[in-house]
């Protein structure tokens, strides 16, 4: 096994520090001290001493932190499925969005908040739902597109992708702007940027993205192998179809969970895995948790700048993932000179 | 009999690329691949390695059906050297040469004891060992192609295919990466079969020539039974000379 203890300890500290950071910045800072007493009070079922106490009580665990979680668990689905198609494709430019899944993914989730259905049925839960419906037939038609026989031409499959995701999102743009009523809603949403409070959508996500993400740490290995290219890792008895459909899957319906509650989110699963390689080589047992944790940080501190740059104005993440990730990348990408491709 | 390969077809669904092909190669002995461009040598390792989509053929590794084997079961039989010198470039070189180990290993990639010892064996054989702990793609054509031998021999199969492994090297590196090969294959029993585009590299190292044309044998036996002026020019179009070299140990082609 790659050594995995000190990168992941190094990463966590900067999830912890982004999470108690993104916890206590807003129109009230709360300092670290007092966020960890209310949760340990609020842990243990104590009501708040005073009035004081129960405003940030409130704000802490109704809006600092669902918030705070959603965008973690959205950027560590965002980075893993990115991590994911990267190395499933053999592609540094294949993320979510490439391959259409992200854009499938949104064209369903507009369709169910703007038609109401099925969430008349299923409530908030539809539209994640409806996302990861998207998305899959999305990567499906993407997929059926490009492949020649029995392969699959990487060529065809971007090309492909950027088609499909041009039509979906060509889609998803007619269908906001005849949902006058709905219009912006999705358009805030589509921007990114959770425009959802409390808990709903961090309930509704969290099932999706833990199996996305755990179906792709167990298929770690696998991806390594198919990093050989499709016929070498069949020669070393890897069973290619089924290992990538399932890595296909895992990841697609990570991407609609994360799409599904906060929107298009660029740049995260394009620049997180490309910073993990870079700095901790390409094993996908390394590089897969250290991007989820890592995609779940960068998102974390990319939301707090969102929320502070204009408060109290609070800008779509989306805006603030490429503002930030585009530059970070590049010094990364002319330190390390190395050929990573 | 080691290898028994009798193929009545392969190709893909409506179209077959190759046809009749049939031979045996016993333990520790080494069959050159020969053929123009086309001629379907790649195309007959990826039939053997179980890779191509249609193959109407009986092949049999030390008694084992192959058509009855799965893919990793025939990852534990034949282990291919591919033409390209591809290797993922972030993966550090023992992490490539452990992949040769998939066969063995779970699907979670845990690796014992064994099959550390086993890589670093074939990583001492090869002369790669200094070369632990760093990126592959820092290497050169030739290392990454040493790297990718000792990876199909972490396989440890008994069957070894390669297809024009020395395509990308320099003189010297093509004959001492088919020294190194051959000497394997002596000392380890195993049977190897090479496709080579230069015939004088495959009278050098081969016991035996098949010589393909339009996806079928076009002559197969002993060296210098196949390498001679006739069977050349009715194979590849060209007339060419055949000498002995000046130790009279080998043949020369040299064509006219």
């Amino acid at each position: 096994m790659p050594k995995l203890a000190r990168p992941l300890i190094l990463t966590f500290t900067i999830l912890l520090a982004a999470m108690l950071l993104s916890i206590g910045v807003g129109s009230i800072f709360i300092p670290i001290k007092t966020i960890l007493t209310t949760l340990w009070d609020a842990l243990l079922g104590l009501p708040p001493a005073t009035a004081d106490a129960e405003k940030l009580h409130i704000i802490l665990l109704t809006l600092r932190l669902p918030r705070t979680l959603l965008m973690a668990f959205t950027g560590a689905a965002l980075a893993g499925s990115g991590a994911a198609y990267q190395g499933l494709f053999r592609n540094p430019l294949a993320d979510p969005y490439l391959i259409g899944a992200a854009s499938g993914a949104g064209l369903g989730a507009v369709a169910s908040l703007s038609s109401r259905w099925p969430s008349n049925i299923l409530g908030f839960l539809a539209v994640p739902l409806m996302a990861f419906i998207g998305a899959v037939v999305t990567v499906i038609i993407v997929y059926s597109l490009a492949k020649v026989g029995k392969t699959l031409p990487v060529t065809n499959l971007i090309l492909a992708g950027v088609a499909v995701s041009s039509f979906a999102t060509a889609l998803t743009s007619f269908l906001m702007i005849n949902a006058s009523g709905e219009l912006r809603r999705s358009l805030v949403w589509l921007l990114g940027g959770s425009n959802l409070a409390g808990w709903k959508p961090l309930i509704g996500q969290l099932p999706y993205v833990l199996t996305g993400l755990a179906v792709l740490i167990a298929m770690s290995y696998r991806l390594n192998v198919l990093q050989l290219g499709e016929e070498q890792a069949q020669q070393l008895g890897v069973n290619v179809p089924r290992s990538r459909t399932i890595i296909i899957l895992a990841a697609t319906l990570a991407t609609a969970a994360a799409v599904a509650f906060t929107g298009i989110i660029g740049f995260v699963g394009l620049v997180v895995p490309h910073i993990m390689r870079r700095l901790w080589g390409g094993d996908a047992r390394r590089l897969m948790p250290l991007s989820i944790i890592g995609g779940a940080a960068f998102l974390l501190l990319a939301d707090i700048l969102a929320r502070t740059l204009m408060a109290p104005q609070e800008l779509p993440v989306g805006i603030i993932t490429a503002l930030a990730g585009a530059p970070f990348f590049l010094i990364i990408l002319r330190q390390s000179r190395r050929e990573v491709w | 009999m080691l290898l028994k390969v009798n193929l009545v077809s392969a190709g893909y669904a409506g179209q077959a690329v190759l046809r009749d092909i049939r031979f045996e190669l016993p333990a520790g002995r080494i069959l050159a691949l020969i053929g123009p461009n086309g001629s379907g040598k790649t195309t007959l390792i990826r039939a053997l390695s179980g890779v191509l989509p249609v193959v109407d053929a009986d092949l049999h590794i030390n008694g084992t059906d192959l058509s009855s084997a799965n893919q990793q079961e025939r990852a534990r039989l034949l282990a291919v050297v591919p033409q390209s010198t591809h290797i993922p470039p972030t993966f550090t070189v023992d992490e490539v040469v452990m992949m040769g180990r998939t066969p063995y290993i779970n699907w979670l990639g845990s690796t014992t004891e064994k099959d550390m010892q086993i890589v670093e064996n074939v990583m001492a054989i090869t002369d790669i060992t200094r070369f632990k702990g760093r990126m592959s793609g820092m290497l050169s054509a030739g290392e990454r192609q040493r790297v990718i031998l000792a990876r199909a021999l972490a396989q440890d199969t008994p069957v070894l295919l390669m297809d024009e492994p020395t395509s990308h090297l320099d003189l010297r590196y093509q004959i001492e990466f088919l020294e190194l090969s051959v000497a394997l294959a002596k000392e380890q029993n195993k049977t190897v079969l090479i496709a080579l585009h230069d015939l004088n590299l495959a009278a050098r190292f081969g016991d035996e020539v098949l010589a393909m044309k339009d996806g079928t044998t076009a002559a197969l036996g002993k060296t210098e039974d196949v390498l001679e002026p006739a069977t050349i020019e009715r194979i590849y179009g060209l007339a060419v000379d055949v000498f002995k070299s000046p130790d009279n140990r080998r043949i020369v082609v040299i064509p006219k």
